[in-house]
């Protein structure tokens, strides 16, 4: 008898406390990708974190690079009757109807690192990404520094049609268009992958005389970089002085690379999607400020200088 | 017939003929897009050409079509190979972090292998479900077993013996190229040296009728696709100690593709039968070579699978013309 008592008394305890705690707490659901890369893993890990910091309650779904799991968390968001939804979405298109169901039940979704193919924008609040032809602009106009504008450059590009692959590029030739002494002489993709990055670079050393005649590597993302480190050290050459590596992203591999002076410069991408995501949602809900459609993460350009700090700085989140 | 065709078919009816004029034209290919092709110098004691690069970086899918070759000819195929690939590259990369000696982490690694082999095997061989689903069961779990493994990184290692295993060289030879040899001498003596070859074949050409002959169908299964499972392992441990990290997400991606295509290159049907080992190499070989001349020819990335596609059919039209006959 004592016992029920006591268990029913926790249970009201519980059931108050929660109470309170669904008053002051906001709930907001994450639609995130998966884990497949150590950038994703540190997306997660940032938002836990930022979401703590604005003490909302989040709910983080991992649809394993799926779509039809990704439409699946929004829907259950939906019926949980969450805040607000953040949604990194896997593929471009394919997003209409779900995002109806989330704008009918009046819930904002924000996007993360991706931006969504639509007719209507109206489906979704905002978008938080990075500009990615600004990445490619920034570490175009570091690498003309780096070379006093006279380089022949090799491009390891990413995976043929993706969007960072072909923004990347273009912010890059837009930086290096000023300069006529400096060329892409060979551009192959390497798929976003060391294996990928390493195989391309290998032929092109063997190419380009050995590789006396390229003068810098631009990878369109660190783990390509950094197969081409490894590339050009089994080539006998010194990679960050004989070939200059230099690409985007901001892994901490890279920051390890440049600290033992092997790179020449990589502009981050920064994890930190979901705080700007959270902080624009809590102002909308509090004071129905808009956001703007398009916020824009910050694109930092780091160099050999302060790697081993950053790489210190980076090494809990990753 | 004409007469051209007619001398095409006797020039054709050599086997192995076929494969080894469109390696010689792949090759040819090559080095007309670049000069240099088969310039190879000493660089750090060890070799540096293109001609290394295609044999090196021809050497997971060699390892890979060694296996596929008799998994096919048993009348099966194991698409698992690539995620298996995944699960032996961090099983080692995890071990060898832990401070395990490396003959034990390479172990482990093979051990990894054999086991998803035998899980194959069983499923194709004791519960008769067909080979490309289930095979196919271990292709999408194998990925998500070597992430969890993983867990989610890229997780690099930077232990010398096994960081050897994909870029040393032994009397200046790459050393994927010497195991790539070792495991096809291996696997030929195997297959060969014992009756296992004649068998795999009986059971590919007709089951029932090799049962009645008294060769058991479930024993020639189970081990052609332990032996895939070990040759993808290698391949596997060789790919991470390649780039110094177990690359969950990226290890022998669409790899199983590349080793059919080179088993069927190789002139071995899918619809099982005879085999021949050494022309799944060349297969191998050509595929690589074909790659390898991509990224030489300054070819925009767009072209590469339409080029891809174009020889490999222009492989397989050259054998049909011998088959047919």
């Amino acid at each position: 008898m004592k016992l029920n008592r006591i268990a029913a008394v926790t249970a009201l305890g519980i059931m108050a406390a929660a109470g309170t705690a669904q008053a002051a707490e906001m709930v907001v659901g994450f639609a995130q990708v998966g884990s497949e890369s150590g950038w994703r893993a540190a997306e997660t890990k940032t938002a836990k974190l930022r979401a703590h910091q604005d003490k909302v309650n989040l709910r983080i779904s991992d649809a394993q690079q799926k779509q039809e799991n990704e439409i699946k968390a929004i829907r259950s968001f939906v019926a949980q009757g969450v805040d607000g939804i953040l949604l990194a979405p896997v593929v471009a298109t394919g997003w209409d109807s779900v995002l109806r169901e989330a704008r009918d039940a009046k819930v904002p979704v924000f996007l993360l690192d991706r931006q969504i193919d639509t007719s209507d924008p109206t489906l979704y609040t905002a978008a938080v990404t990075s500009d990615t032809v600004l990445e490619g602009h920034m570490i175009g106009d570091h690498l003309a520094k780096l070379t006093n504008n006279k380089c022949r450059i090799v491009e390891l590009q990413g995976t043929v049609g993706s969007s960072p692959a072909i923004n990347r590029k273009k912010g890059f030739e837009e930086a290096i268009a000023a300069h006529p002494d400096m060329k892409i002489v060979r551009s192959q993709s390497g798929d976003f992958t060391r294996s990928g990055g390493k195989t391309v670079m290998e032929s092109f050393i063997k190419a380009e005389d050995g590789g006396k005649n390229i003068c810098a590597v631009f990878a369109h993302n660190d783990d390509m970089g950094i197969g081409a480190i490894q590339a050009i050290k089994e080539a006998g050459l010194k990679p960050g002085k004989d070939i200059l590596v230099v690409s985007i992203d901001g892994v901490p591999d890279m920051f390890k690379a440049m600290a033992n002076g092997e790179a020449n410069g990589t502009v981050e991408l920064s994890p930190d999607m979901a705080g700007p995501a959270l902080k624009a949602l809590i102002a909308l809900k509090s004071n129905g400020t808009e956001p703007q459609k398009w916020i824009k993460t910050p694109s930092t350009l780091y160099t050999p200088a302060t790697a081993a700090a950053e790489y210190k700085r980076r090494a809990p989140l990753y | 017939m004409s007469a051209t065709s007619a001398r095409l078919t006797r020039l054709t009816n050599i086997p192995g003929s076929a494969q080894l004029a469109a390696l010689a034209a792949v090759l040819l290919g090559n080095w007309l897009v670049f000069p240099g092709f088969f310039n190879i110098r000493m660089v750090d004691g060890r070799l540096f050409g293109s001609v290394i690069d295609v044999l090196n970086r021809g050497a997971p899918v060699v390892l890979l079509s060694l296996g596929m070759t008799l998994v096919i000819a048993t009348g099966g195929i194991d698409l698992s190979v690539g995620a298996v690939m995944a699960i032996s590259g961090a099983v080692a990369a995890t071990l060898i972090n832990a401070g395990t000696p490396l003959v034990l982490v390479v172990a482990a690694a093979l051990g990894a292998g054999l086991l998803c082999g035998l899980w194959n095997g069983i499923l194709v061989a004791l519960l008769r479900i067909q080979p490309i689903v289930a095979t196919l069961i271990l292709m999408v779990a194998g990925r998500g077993i070597a992430q969890l493994i993983t867990a989610g990184e890229i997780v690099t290692f930077d232990d010398r013996g096994l960081i050897a295993l994909g870029t040393g060289a032994l009397l200046a030879i790459p050393v994927p190229i010497l195991i790539a040899a070792g495991t096809f001498a291996l696997t030929t003596l195997l297959v060969r040296g014992t009756a296992l070859g004649l068998f795999i074949e009986a059971v590919g050409a007709n089951e029932r009728a090799s049962a009645y002959a008294g060769v058991s169908a479930r024993v020639v299964k189970i081990a052609a696709y332990v032996w895939s499972g070990l040759c993808a392992a290698i391949a596997g441990i060789i790919a991470a100690a390649d780039i110094q990290g177990a690359d969950a997400n990226n290890a022998g991606l669409w790899l199983e593709l590349d080793a059919i295509l080179a088993v069927v290159v190789g002139g071995t049907s899918l619809l099982g039968g005879r085999f021949s080992l050494p022309l799944a190499v060349a297969g191998a070989i050509i595929i690589q070579a074909m790659n390898t001349g991509i990224l030489l020819s300054g070819l925009k990335p767009e072209f590469n699978l339409i080029v891809k596609a174009v020889v490999v059919m222009a492989v397989l039209l050259l054998q049909s013309v011998r088959r047919r006959d």
